[in-house]
């Protein structure tokens, strides 16, 4: 092959990629739906921009490598061990669970038992780049659900290694060059015990050195020159390319280097997850799913009805909430990309008939193109009716407090355990069910409702409160639920938690006293560091409160002000930096800016 | 009256210096002298161990009172708090201090003199660990026994504390309140070393002070 014909592919991705994502993510579809269909576009299905299926096979496999790398390196020791009962008791229900069920799907179909076993194996498997991609697209991967897919995902990674032996025990010919002979399992164990005592023993003073010399890029370059390696190595036993790059990510992730090589090779990992996805469009037989559609079809919505269903029973299992089930559950419902893995030395190997691999690869991709179809369908027509408001009523208040706390997350809560310390009653109202039920098991009598909500103030007792605290998240209901009850219950007093100076300067418009949310650490923040310099604690302290009250001065001004004066907020904004100045400039001078007279 | 070395001590005005320095007990037991942070846990109890409880807002800064510091915290047996340092919130930790303060033997006051009394974070502290029930008052019998002594500085001239001076009235009266509170502890009072002229000194004259305020530690 010419240069010319990279250079040509290189350009009919990227156009692809710029032509597609732009246009999906525009349509609110999401990039990952975009790269497919990019794919399946530019693909031998589609306009044969790319033809060469070993050109195909080659890209997909290398966004697996980079993608297992990646992974890799996420499961430090102490990650695995606070998701262990997630990741080996979802997960390796999961595993089993599904696995059960499509073996029993595929004997009711006729299919022999290697072969319903390998699709068992394969079914089971989900895309951790298509979860994890979603999950991020819609800043889901710190929540429950995200953690708890995210667990099962690992699961199944580490599960690829059994399943491959188990693989290869069906193999009719275990002599056969293609096939996992025991001979190439012990070659296997043997290079990947060799790596692991390698990495272990060697990686990190190489590590040091390359980076001892202070050159970035060959830090990188040894990085990727580490992942092919391990790709290289493992491949060469019969064991897949992935596999090599996710041992190599697993043994550098408790190294010191770990954060240096994710950083490093992130800004690849954006492009070549896109690539990955690009190279699964590609690999969309599409001639054969028009050739019978229904059954593609049909398959494709039965493997994925059966994963949704044995999600939903876990999820409910591990009590996640109804909303955390479904984007759980919906996050890994397609078939990843390992399924790949299993299917082709499957098929090569003859476990699978020629024809009912291609068939399986089909499903597999339609699955994986179902899922951002499934997980927009979720939030549009499923989530509104399983949001807080729907699926619960507001809880009844009967108490009658003399203070209400209003949104009892990280902020609420100090509050409130701060007033009940000193024997105040507290009603406390929360729109997290999980926070609700959370603070009811420690005894806390907290109420569900949106606090935003006049009719569940009104039920909370707003009106004969003497006190009502407003730490919700969301600057906006603040703002609006303060202006409401400044108007409704003149009396009643606030204290509204606010996010940024603007959102402050709206409510001290309202006469509400704020509380910035940062500003208090931030002035310890300044405070600690002003001692780390060896300033005398209490000249530290005075200094911090004199910056408080000028800041908060400047904030009451700049509140009194019309709002869309914007010239003289500059005005006062640089007025304020120059009193600073000033301040500060007379700080400097040694005895006119003690506090306490002459200095002795 | 010589301004230069010995000078110091004999400034008490209306305090008979009480100086005794044959005891020499201190010597005889060389203890790395502590900075306290905790109550420092002690095998045993050494003789006549001395606290220093050092209240300047910016000490570090201060002219004389860091140089003073800086003398006592090679001393043994001698423990030294900053407590503008250690309590820059006025937060105090009274546990902690009501432990140092039952550790040793003599309590040293060390402060300039703001407004004719303490500065406030130490009449703060005050007010806070000596307790009814510990201090003082039935079954307040911890500090019982143990000797109060001030070493302060004053920006005055020794002159200006006398009834015909400047302030009209000698230091003895001034601390009239915090000699009450001693003897109401149970507590031995013992005369202050005082720095006058503390805002004029020359840096020669700092040492001096410096030196002096360690014999009368040592003595003590």
């Amino acid at each position: 092959m010419h240069h010319t014909d990279y250079l040509l592919q290189a350009l009919v991705y990227f156009g692809a990629a710029a032509l597609f994502v732009p246009i999906f993510h525009k349509l609110g579809l999401g990039s990952v739906l975009g790269y497919l269909v990019a794919g399946t576009a530019i693909g031998p299905w589609g306009a044969r921009l790319v033809s060469d299926p070993a050109v195909v096979a080659q890209v997909s496999e290398f966004g697996v490598v980079l993608l297992l790398f990646l992974v890799g390196l996420e499961l430090n020791p102490q990650r695995l061990w606070s998701l262990r009962r997630a990741i080996f008791g979802l997960g390796a229900l999961q595993v089993g669970l599904t696995i059960a069920a499509v073996i029993a799907l595929a004997a009711v179909l006729g299919q022999t038992r290697s072969a319903a076993i390998v699709l068992g194996m394969a079914a089971a498997m989900s895309s951790t780049a298509i979860a994890l991609q979603l999950l991020a697209e819609r800043n889901l991967t710190k929540t429950e659900a995200g953690q708890s897919a995210f667990a099962v995902a690992l699961f199944q990674d580490l599960s690829v290694i059994p399943l491959l032996l188990v693989l290869a025990s069906l193999a009719p010919s275990a002599t056969a060059q293609d096939g996992f002979s025991l001979i190439r399992l012990g070659q296997a164990v043997l290079v990947i015990g060799a790596m692991v005592l390698v990495g272990r023993l060697a990686l990190r003073p190489v590590l040091r050195w390359i980076a001892a010399i202070g050159m970035r890029e060959i830090f990188i370059a040894f990085a990727l020159f580490l992942i092919v390696g391990s790709a290289w190595l493992t491949q060469a036993v019969g064991l897949s390319m992935a596999l090599g790059s996710f041992v190599a990510g697993v043994l550098l992730a408790d190294s010191e280097y770990r954060m240096e090589l994710e950083v490093d090779i992130d800004p690849f990992k954006g492009l070549l997850l896109g690539l990955f996805f690009i190279a699964v469009g590609m690999s969309i037989d599409v001639g054969l799913i028009l050739s019978s559609p229904l059954r593609v079809a049909a398959l494709a919505l039965a493997v994925v009805a059966i994963k949704l269903a044995v999600l939903l029973l876990l999820a409910r299992l591990f009590r996640l909430s109804r909303e955390d089930s479904w984007i759980f559950a919906l996050s890994i419902s397609q078939v990843g990309e390992f399924a790949f893995v299993l299917i082709g030395p499957a098929a090569a190997s003859g476990v699978l008939e020629p024809r009912l691999g291609a068939l399986a690869n089909a499903v597999v991709a339609v699955s994986m193109l179902s899922t951002p179809l499934l997980f927009l369908a979720f939030e549009r027509w499923v989530r509104p009716h399983l949001s807080p408001g729907r699926k619960r009523s507001a809880d009844p208040i009967d108490e009658r407090n003399p203070v209400i706390v209003a949104g009892v997350g990280r902020f609420g809560q100090i509050v409130a355990r701060t007033l009940m310390g000193r024997g105040c009653s507290v009603t406390i109202i929360d729109h997290d069910p999980n926070q609700v039920d959370l603070l009811r098991r420690f005894g806390f009598r907290a109420h569900y409702g949106d606090a935003s909500r006049p009719d569940v103030l009104e039920a909370a007792g707003v009106a004969s409160t003497r006190l009502l605290v407003l730490a919700m998240d969301d600057p906006a209901a603040v703002l609006a639920t303060a202006r409401h009850v400044r108007e409704r219950y003149p009396d009643v007093q606030m204290v509204a938690r606010v996010h940024g100076r603007l959102d402050a300067i709206d409510l001290v418009r309202e006469g509400v006293p704020v509380v910035r949310e940062t500003f208090g650490a931030s002035l310890q923040a300044a405070q600690a560091a002003l001692v780390a310099l060896g300033e005398h604690p209490y000249q530290a302290r005075l200094a911090v409160e004199r910056f408080r009250r000028h800041d908060e001065a400047l904030l009451r001004e700049q509140a009194a002000l019309e709002a869309d004066n914007d010239a003289r907020y500059v005005a006062l904004a640089n007025e304020g930096r120059e009193r600073l100045a000033a301040l500060l400039a007379r700080e400097q001078r040694p005895g006119t800016g003690g506090d306490e007279g002459a200095n002795w | 009256m010589t301004s230069t070395n010995g000078g110091f001590n004999a400034l008490s005005h209306g305090f008979s210096h009480d100086g005794n320095p044959g005891r020499g007990l201190c010597a005889q037991v060389v203890m790395k002298s502590t900075v306290r942070t905790a109550p420092a846990p002690r095998l045993y109890d050494p003789p006549m161990s001395v606290l220093i409880v050092c209240a300047h807002p910016d000490l570090p800064h201060s002219r004389v009172n860091a140089a003073l510091f800086a003398a006592a915290r090679g001393l043994p047996d001698v423990t030294t708090t900053d407590l503008y340092g250690a309590y820059p919130d006025f937060f105090i930790d009274v546990p902690a201090e009501q432990a140092a303060l039952a550790a040793h033997d003599t309590i040293v006051l060390q402060h300039p003199l703001y407004w004719y009394s303490v500065p406030a974070l130490l009449k703060h502290w005050i007010d806070h660990v000596l307790l009814q029930g510990w201090a003082y008052g039935p079954g307040g019998t911890r500090l019982q026994g143990k000797r109060w002594a001030h070493a302060l500085s004053t920006g005055g001239q020794p002159a200006s504390y006398t009834a015909e001076g400047l302030h009209r009235h000698t230091l003895a009266e001034f601390l009239t309140p915090l000699h009450r509170t001693a003897t109401l502890c149970s507590m031995r009072w013992l005369d202050p070393f005082v720095t006058p002229d503390a805002d004029r000194l020359a840096p020669a004259d700092i040492d001096a002070a410096a030196a002096a305020y360690r014999a009368w530690l040592q003595a003590l």
